[in-house]
């Protein structure tokens, strides 16, 4: 189901968490939002799931506004950051607990949390308690406890941050696996935008309670709206021009003899090794026209042939056509 | 508990490692010996020693001014003298009856007192502040004596006291309500004032422990209020709700001065028979029938460990 956020504001006191956004998820998207801590993002996901409420505006769900419906009746279910299990009553009761609450009888509900088990693949872990699993384990119960009611659409508040790096990419995928079987709507809050980028249909780049950028990830990789933008999805250089600002992809700086007219001299201050590539930080030698460090991604068989260390300089420029500029 | 402390001693055994490892465990066994001796010695003074020399002083025999250190089991048989007829019930059974009466029925309300005003304190207060601030509001009663906090019901609920009056007063009642004071009712209501404290502690800390997010998460779940309560809180706080039901059930259980003071000296309890027992120095007699109490008592919270497995749940 389609989701809708009409000037959706919320207010504590005198500060304001989230300014009057407006957003749509089209059914089925895989959405991030995305941005720093203190962004508002968490408080989007939770007005959206009616754990918080609405200060103004309007969250639509589907073809109707759900004002301050809770959540079971807004066909929405949530997936808590730190999963949230009953630590009291195993997976399968776990995951049978909505059932519960309706009042579906014992047989039905624990069959329908076996299934859902299954589709997570801890239908044989069953009868633990979640002190009895791993993180990544209590995690896919806690999606199975999000899916069993068969919600329209999943709210997910940061479900990989508790993971270690490796198995976060691993249930990134699965993630991705589930949302695609189900055609669930899935809104997914992180602060990584390497997460955002690799799962999302819709990245939405949020940052003082407003949104700097909603779009698909190539869109915001190639054309970031604001400097802001640029700057937290990363790989960007941000410059300023007289008159206006411009990103440029630090894989596509040119360096030395291929720097072009506009190359400036700079003295190269980190080189660090990353495999595939080699990122090179450079700090221009004239700094009155308020121009910051710089980073330029090499290819590693490129800077083989031509070697940098600290302290060299070297021109810096960029190929015309890989400037983007950016609005304010 | 072992999830904290298990990175210690795994530190303090890669320290042993480096050194000669035999004779560096053996020292840190020793320390932990050290470490518990304080406790034991304690629980060795203050209980073991009382416990132990009251079941052999059951079971010595006394007469009108001395006691004889000769083994007899007639302090027993006197406890549970004609017992067995079940058509009169004897005087022990009369007087536990009672004393369970009473015992039920402060459990049933300090319980349901307790469990509220936690709950109150624990969900409804924002604040950790204004929680703390609260929280030792209940404890100020005990600034004072167990004595005075019951005999200051006394002015209010005597035949001419302020309730009886202020109902006069008003006109609701012609003439004083007889047994607000020295009746079974002044009994439970002393109990429960003195003891719900010892339930509010235990429950609110076993819900200061729940996490937020799992109210939320059954919320979440199309949970209404009540069923949060009873499928999330509830079973949450089976360990503070045992751990008080403890100590309401030992404390009146084992009460007389609350039954003396507040029954008018005319109401049974066991511990009111033991007092009187010991003042006519029937010291073998009250041992034997503290024995039965020790029993008893111990009967009620294997009964309630059947409930709840407090080692599971701690």
């Amino acid at each position: 189901m389609n989701v809708e956020l009409i000037r959706l504001t919320k207010r504590y006191g005198e500060t304001t968490a989230v300014d009057a956004i407006d957003l749509k998820v089209p059914s089925g998207a895989y959405c991030c939002l995305l941005g720093p801590s203190g962004c508002g993002k968490t408080t989007t996901l939770r007005m959206i799931g009616g754990h918080e409420t609405v200060t103004g505006g309007e969250v639509v769900i589907g073809p109707r506004a759900v004002g301050n419906a809770p959540p079971a009746a807004r066909g929405t279910a949530m997936m808590f950051q730190s999963y949230a299990l009953f630590p009291h009553l195993n997976c399968r009761d776990n995951v049978a607990f909505s059932l519960k609450m309706r009042g579906l009888p014992k047989a039905e509900r624990h069959a329908r949390a076996s299934q859902m088990l299954d589709l997570v693949q801890m239908g044989h872990l069953a009868e633990r308690l979640p002190a009895q699993l791993s993180g990544g384990q209590q995690q896919r119960v806690a999606l199975a406890r999000a899916l069993v009611t068969g919600p329209k659409v999943l709210l997910l508040d940061e479900p990989l941050s508790a993971l270690d790096p490796f198995l976060r990419v691993k249930v990134r995928a699965e993630l991705k696996r589930i949302q695609a079987e189900l055609g669930l709507t899935f809104i997914h809050v992180t602060h990584s935008q390497e997460e955002a980028m690799a799962l999302s249909d819709l990245v939405v780049v949020m940052n003082g309670g407003r949104i700097e950028q909603a779009a698909d990830p190539r869109s915001v990789f190639e054309k970031p709206a604001t400097g802001f933008v640029a700057r937290f999805i990363g790989g960007h250089n941000v410059i300023r021009l007289p008159g206006s600002e411009i990103a440029v992809r630090a894989d596509r700086m040119r360096l030395g003899s291929e720097a072009g007219p506009e190359a400036v001299p700079a003295r190269v201050v980190s080189v660090e090794y990353q495999g595939t590539s080699v990122h090179v930080g450079l700090a221009p030698e004239r700094t009155d026209d308020g121009a910051g460090p710089l980073t330029a991604i090499i290819a590693d068989e490129a800077f083989a042939l031509r070697p940098l260390a600290l302290g060299d300089a070297i021109a810096v420029g960029w190929d015309a056509t890989a400037a983007h500029r950016l609005h304010g | 508990m072992t999830e904290l402390v298990l990175p210690t001693s795994a530190a303090a055994s890669n320290e042993a490692a480096e050194k000669k490892p035999a004779t560096a465990s053996r020292r840190r066994n020793g320390l932990a010996y050290w470490q518990a001796a304080p406790m034991a010695f304690v629980f060795l003074v203050f209980l073991v020693v009382p416990l132990v020399l009251t079941v052999v002083v059951s079971f010595w025999q006394y007469n009108e001014y001395e006691i004889i250190p000769a083994f007899t089991l007639q302090n027993y048989a006197d406890v549970f003298e004609g017992c067995l007829s079940l058509s009169e019930p004897c005087t022990t059974v009369r007087t536990y009856l009672s004393t369970l009466k009473f015992c039920l029925l402060a459990w049933l309300f300090t319980l349901g007192i307790g469990f509220t005003v936690a709950y109150f304190l624990a969900f409804q207060i924002r604040s950790r502040t204004t929680q703390m601030v609260l929280f030792l509001i209940c404890t100020i009663p005990f600034w004072t004596s167990n004595v005075i906090r019951m005999i200051s019901w006394m002015p209010l609920l005597g035949r001419n006291g302020l309730v009886n009056e202020t109902l006069q007063r008003m006109g609701l009642i012609s003439k004083p309500i007889e047994g607000l004071l020295y009746s079974d009712f002044s009994v439970v209501l002393a109990c429960v004032h003195l003891y719900t404290v010892f339930m509010i502690v235990p429950i609110f800390n076993s819900m200061a422990r729940i996490d937020r997010s799992l109210i939320e998460a059954a919320y979440d779940a199309g949970a209404t209020g009540w069923q949060t309560l009873r499928n999330v809180v509830i079973p949450l706080c089976k360990p503070g709700i045992a751990i008080g039901s403890i100590f309401v059930i030992t404390l009146v259980m084992g009460d007389f001065v609350t039954v003396g003071v507040m029954g008018g000296q005319q109401i049974a309890s066991v511990g009111k028979v033991i007092q009187v027992q010991m003042s006519y120095l029937q010291f073998p007699m009250a041992a034997a029938n503290a024995v039965v109490l020790l029993g008893a008592v111990m009967l009620m919270i294997l009964a309630l460990g059947r409930v709840i497995d407090l080692r599971k749940e701690l």
